[in-house]
């Protein structure tokens, strides 16, 4: 039996700027459905819903709720037409209770009822079965039950359409368990619920359809019931894309460079943002960290850069002294000693100027910012500095008029070649890379990849945390998959699949794959 | 005995601008705008009061002392508003720096205040003062009970400002804890990008808490003209109650009612000396008057330490607010 | 019906910051500001009866005409230029350091000490010498303590700072009313210094203005060509990124806010030493919080600074002359350097955001208007 539907979407497309983030999406939202919207990160799955939500308006395409067209255009908007959306980073007042927060900029009388409001809430908790005390402050709140304010804030206001945007990437298998029961509790009442995840397990234990977004298009529909994880990951990557990126490779003796042993560190929220983390970096490699975003690669960086409070194990780097064993344990230094140990990292925070380059200073100035230091006497000499930028904007054709120039006027590609050329610079024994071609063009990524390899062949241990699973393929010699902040597995490009990564980000184990 | 309800009745005669300050700058602290124009404000509302009231007397025929308090407080209000609607538009629509707008806003009010006395000092030949009817009006305690023996006196005895800012008080802390608005304020406040997703139209909060706290700090200011300086206009005499009322903010973790009990207690410290016979000279009382400030910077540094979430600057404070573009 | 193309109807206007302001332009506005000031001065000026220009021009002459009014003048701005400065690295490092008036008068009364009770033990040079680096170490004294609180528990600096200047100013009335009180007389005020307690001056006017003039120019170098200036530049954008680059941010904070007091601290034996020759309640006077606005609107370069100190120390000097000219209080200078503070900094948005207008082709087409 098909049930109504409540939303389709037609012919949907958005750009922003050259990037098309959708083209010509149509999908169909059913009441007393799950819906999943499954696909890697970047396909658009968020901005698709965030059409719904009022916070995108789209480019071009038609939006039908009940069968009508209509225009969202804000927020409110589209409560009132019963949509809600639960975000990724949840916006509570953190002094305020669960209750004052849920009534929140509602209409209503001069006063706050408070009795007749708890007494409303604890109402839809029952309904539901959610566990939520609406008398207690969110900041003594776990994230789950934040997440459950979140959720009852959006049905107290009468949504009958629910988007929640990756709801388990903070809970625990328990809490997630609780809250797949919640959401068929809530289909069982008939309303539609919409998915976002690129987890596949839970896929198939919460949706009753899954459309699956590739490339910001969508590419498929299908029933949970009648398909499987294999199917589904082939869907979601797609075929493998030849790319011609080259895996060059090197003629000396590969040394270790960094050990990391057990690695343990407590996430903001309280979790273990990496968990018993262990590999080894080696001379003359490039090593790719794939996983979906939150996985702890950004807690893995700053560990091993001195930036992120350990909480157990150690991160081994190999001693310039004696035999140039690894066994000098860089945990507890303080972040100038690992930069002089030869460690550098370039790290491309999702707004690129966070953290690495300073935004309102030059090129030059950015140069020094790991060895303004250096030299003798008061002053900084911006004679070496300038000398580098003027050599990086040549080598890396970075444009700009001059190298006075802000960075913060640079174009993205270009933020990203200087401050992955300073760090190249500064001729690292080992270098860590985030994300570096985080929204460039193709050329602009081509040449970071030229220069990570130049970096290999010198013998640098190279380790390139990516989001293109078809690059980090083609470029890197080893690929260790991280999962939930533990390590999933570490695997040979050549010899795996694309699908085998996919499944193994999505939280299968590989053992459990291959045994 | 006596001295002891005198002290009392001293110490709320005292506290009372105190309280007008502290009370209005919660309300414009709770918007999230840290406005320390409060001093320049209070000048600013002390000179409009008394020249409204100097104003009425001097074109009516037979001026009403009543009228002309009246008049004062619409005065003193609506100035000291438009100072803070000054701060605002510049803070909120021009993103200007909060610090330094309200420090200019001080300095602003402060020559505002001085200036303008001193022209309607020199238009009334020498000083600017309100009649007998007037002062009256400002003095004079709730008719038939001041007179009841004890109580009378210790309730019932003071000018109507003090009743009025007592009022304000309870008001703002009925505002902040039972309204719809005023919890809608205090997440402008703590989280404005939450407000603003709940619908909450952020920028029309901060203007009006932040011109209504302004206009209440202004007849704080009016106080101190029409009764600590019983209506003569005195050059310079808001004389820093504006940073004290900024202190008190904080010393009342920005709650209109402990505002309510720690105006009275400033108020009660600064005329304490003079009940107490603890035989202070001139130079220890002074350094008794700084007492305040360190009670504040205690308060200051206790909340920072133990990071209190419940009593602590409203999160947003001093940060001004602007929607990303889309 | 018109099933395709609906396009996102743009808001009539919509603000966006922009980076691009040649700074050419950026300086006409902002010299559009004080003069749009200066109208809004001079219609209160016009309310009053009298011709703004006759007025303006008196104030001019007032301050700069003769070379005692000039000497007056320079008076008044060498204070505020070195204040300005003092707070200069504090807000490079968004340090709200509101503080620069105690820490003022933290340096006035250790720089008193010495003139009062030192002047016949020490001889004339040493004596002032002594006075600078008591006034220097008092005022980072009182502008560490804040600081060390803020590195180390977060405890917020702009109310710290603010309350501390009251402190200390009451600290001041203490030692007036008692122990410092000048005998034999009944008014509580401090004896005048010596002689030998005095600065001397240069051209009519005490040392203290070469000093700052200096001090300008050290201050311009060490933001700009020294490691430390450096520092604080990186902690005052990003404290990740100056973590992400190893410096030890805490120290940053704490060294800062030591220069910034020092400088505050020289200033009010400045004052003391080469302009009152005595220590009140009122030495420092406001000169620590008008110094906050002429450092921000001078975009905290140095340079800039002296012609904003200048000007405000003109306006304040005329402000005299047109009280006996003009009879309008001298008061006038607080309004008038108000509103000039006010519009530069409403400017300062024409200067960082850009107005953008809807364009009439961006708007939505009207149904079946294709052929238009």
């Amino acid at each position: 039996m098909e049930h109504e539907i409540a939303i389709s979407l037609e012919g949907i497309c958005k750009s922003f700027g050259s990037v098309k983030a959708n083209h010509d999406v149509s999908l169909e939202i059913r009441r007393g459905e799950v819906l999943a919207l499954l696909g890697e990160n970047g396909s658009g799955k968020t901005t698709l819903m965030n059409m719904l939500s009022g916070i995108y308006y789209p480019d071009e395409g038609t939006i039908k709720v009940n069968g009508e067209e209509v225009n969202i255009r804000s927020p409110k908007e589209a409560f009132e037409l019963g949509i809600g959306m639960i975000h990724q980073h949840y916006k509570l007042v953190e002094v305020l209770t669960a209750a004052e927060n849920i009534t929140l900029g509602l209409k209503g009388g001069l006063t706050v009822k408070r009795r007749e409001l708890v007494s409303d809430i604890r109402a839809l908790t029952e309904k539901y079965g959610f566990e939520l005390d609406p008398t207690k402050k969110i900041y003594d709140m776990s994230v789950s039950e934040k997440q459950t304010v979140e959720i009852i804030k959006v049905l107290y206001r009468g949504a009958d359409i629910l988007i929640l945007d990756e709801p388990t990437a903070v809970l625990t298998p328990q809490e997630t368990e609780k809250l797949f029961a919640i959401l068929h509790n809530m289909r069982d009442d008939g309303k539609a619920i919409v998915i976002i995840t690129h987890k596949l397990n839970e896929v198939m234990s919460v949706s009753d359809r899954v459309a699956i977004l590739r490339k910001g298009e969508a590419v498929a529909t299908v029933r949970t019931s009648e398909t499987d994880a294999q199917t589904l990951t082939d869907l979601m990557v797609g075929r493998k894309v030849s790319l011609e990126i080259e895996r060059p490779d090197v003629d000396f003796e590969q040394k270790d460079f960094l050990k990391v042993v057990d690695l343990t560190c407590i996430g903001a929220e309280g979790h273990k943002a990496l968990d018993s983390v262990s590999f080894t970096l080696r001379s003359g490699e490039i090593m790719g960290v794939a996983g979906i975003a939150g996985s702890g690669q950004r807690e893995l960086c700053e560990a091993i850069a001195g930036l992120y409070p350990v909480k157990g194990g150690a991160i081994l780097c190999r001693s310039d002294t004696s035999s140039g064993e690894v066994r000098e344990n860089i945990v507890g230094m303080s972040p100038t000693e690992i930069i002089k140990k030869g460690v550098a990292m370039a790290f491309v925070p999702e707004d690129r100027l966070g953290m690495g380059l300073v935004a309102s200073m030059d090129m030059v100035d950015n140069m020094m910012l790991k060895s303004y230091k250096r030299g003798k006497g008061p002053f900084v000499d911006r004679k070496a500095p300038r000398a580098m930028a003027e050599r990086i904007k040549d080598e890396l054709e970075v444009v700009t008029p001059r190298v006075t120039m802000p960075v913060r006027r640079l174009s993205g590609g270009n933020v990203q070649k200087v401050l992955v050329g300073r760090e190249i610079a500064s001729s690292p024994k080992v270098l860590v890379v985030a994300y570096p071609v985080r929204g460039l063009d193709i050329n602009s990524s081509y040449t970071i990849y030229d220069l990570l390899n130049q970096q290999k062949k010198k013998g640098v241990a190279v380790m390139f945390i990516g989001e293109d699973l078809d690059v980090l393929m083609a470029l890197c010699d080893r690929i260790m998959v991280l999962c939930g902040g533990r390590v999933a597995g570490i695997v040979d490009p050549r010899e795996v699949t694309k699908d085998e990564i996919g499944l193994m980000m999505a939280g299968e184990r590989r053992e459990e794959e291959v045994g | 005995m006596t001295t002891v309800i005198n002290f009392l009745c001293a110490a709320v005669l005292a506290g009372t601008p105190f309280l007008f300050g502290t009370v209005g700058e919660i309300i414009t602290e709770r918007s999230g705008n840290l406005n320390l124009g409060v001093e320049g404000m209070m000048f600013m509302g002390g000179v409009a009061g008394i020249a409204g009231a100097y104003f009425y007397e001097q074109s009516a025929a037979n001026p009403i002392g009543w009228v002309a308090a009246i008049i004062a407080v619409v005065c003193s209000f609506v100035c000291a508003a438009l100072g803070a609607l000054v701060y605002s538009f510049l803070t909120v629509t021009l993103r200007a720096n909060q610090n330094v707008t309200g420090l200019s806003l001080t300095i602003f009010g402060t020559g505002f205040g001085n200036f303008f006395g001193e022209v309607l000092g020199n238009k009334a030949g020498g000083y600017v003062v309100v009649t007998g009817q007037t002062k009256e009006a400002f003095s004079v305690g709730i008719p038939g009970l001041s007179n009841i023996p004890v109580v009378g006196k210790l309730l019932f005895s003071y000018n109507f400002l003090v009743y009025l800012g007592i009022l304000i008080a309870v008001l703002a802390a009925i505002y902040f804890s039972r309204t719809r608005s005023g919890l809608n304020l205090r997440a402008v406040g703590e989280s404005p990008a939450t407000a603003d997703a709940a619908g909450i139209n952020v920028t029309k909060m901060k203007y009006l808490a932040t011109c209504i706290g302004g206009g209440i700090c202004g007849i704080g200011g009016m106080y101190i003209v029409m009764v600590t300086c019983s209506g003569v206009w005195v050059h310079n005499c808001v004389n820093g109650y504006g940073w004290i009322a900024v202190a008190l903010v904080i010393f009342a973790t920005w709650s209109p009612r402990r505002a309510l009990l720690g105006s009275f207690v400033f108020g009660g410290l600064s005329v304490l000396r003079y009940y107490l016979h603890l035989g202070l000279n001139m130079a220890q009382s002074q350094m008794y008057d700084v007492l305040p400030y360190i009670v504040t910077v205690i308060v200051l540094i206790v909340t920072g330490i133990r990071q209190s979430r419940e009593h602590a600057q409203p999160a947003s404070c001093g940060i001004n607010y602007f929607r990303e573009e889309r | 019906m018109d099933k395709a193309y609906k396009r996102h109807e743009e808001p009539l206007m919509r603000i966006t910051a922009r980076t691009d302001m040649p700074a050419g332009r950026a300086w006409i506005i902002r010299v559009l500001a004080i003069v749009f000031a200066l109208i809004v001065g001079g219609l209160v000026i016009l309310s009053l009866g009298h011709n703004p220009f006759s007025v303006y021009a008196d104030m001019l002459r007032g301050s700069l005409a003769t070379r005692t009014a000039r000497i007056e003048t320079v008076k008044i701005a060498v204070p505020l230029l070195g204040t300005a400065l003092a707070i200069t690295p504090a807000f490079k490092m968004k340090f709200w350091n509101i503080g620069a008036e105690g820490q003022i008068m933290a340096g006035a009364i250790a720089a008193s000490y010495f003139a009062l009770y030192w002047y016949k033990v020490l001889p004339g040079p040493l004596l002032i010498l002594v006075m600078l680096v008591a006034g220097a170490v008092a005022g980072g004294i009182w502008g560490v303590i804040p600081a060390i609180f803020k590195a180390k528990w977060g405890v917020n600096e702009t109310l710290f700072t603010l309350m501390f200047n009251y402190i200390i100013i009451g600290f001041e009335k203490y030692l007036q009313n008692g122990p410092w009180i000048e005998k034999g007389t009944t008014y509580p005020k401090i004896a005048t210094f010596d002689q030998a307690a005095r600065l001397p001056k240069v051209l009519g006017v005490h040392v203290g203005w070469i000093a700052v003039l200096v001090l300008t120019v050290v201050m311009f170098f060490y933001l700009k060509y020294t490691k430390q200036g450096y520092e604080i530049s990186v902690v005052g954008e990003s404290v990740r990124t100056a973590q992400y680059a190893g410096m030890n941010v805490k120290k940053v904070i704490i060294r800062t806010m030591i220069i910034s007091g020092v400088i505050s601290g020289i200033v009010g034996f400045l004052i003391v030493s080469g302009a009152n020759y005595t220590l009140n309640e009122s030495t420092s006077g406001g000169i620590g919080f008008t110094a906050i606005s002429v450092a921000w609107l001078a975009r905290l370069n140095p340079f800039v600074m002296i012609f904003i100190s200048a000007f405000l120390a003109i306006l304040s000097k005329g402000s005299n002359t047109i009280q006996t000219d003009f009879k309008i209080p001298a008061s006038a200078a607080g309004v008038l350097t108000g509103i000039i503070l006010l519009c530069m900094l409403g400017g300062e948005f024409f200067v960082n955001y850009r107005l953008i207008f809807r364009h009439k082709k961006h708007a939505e087409l009207p149904k079946g208007g294709e052929e238009a």
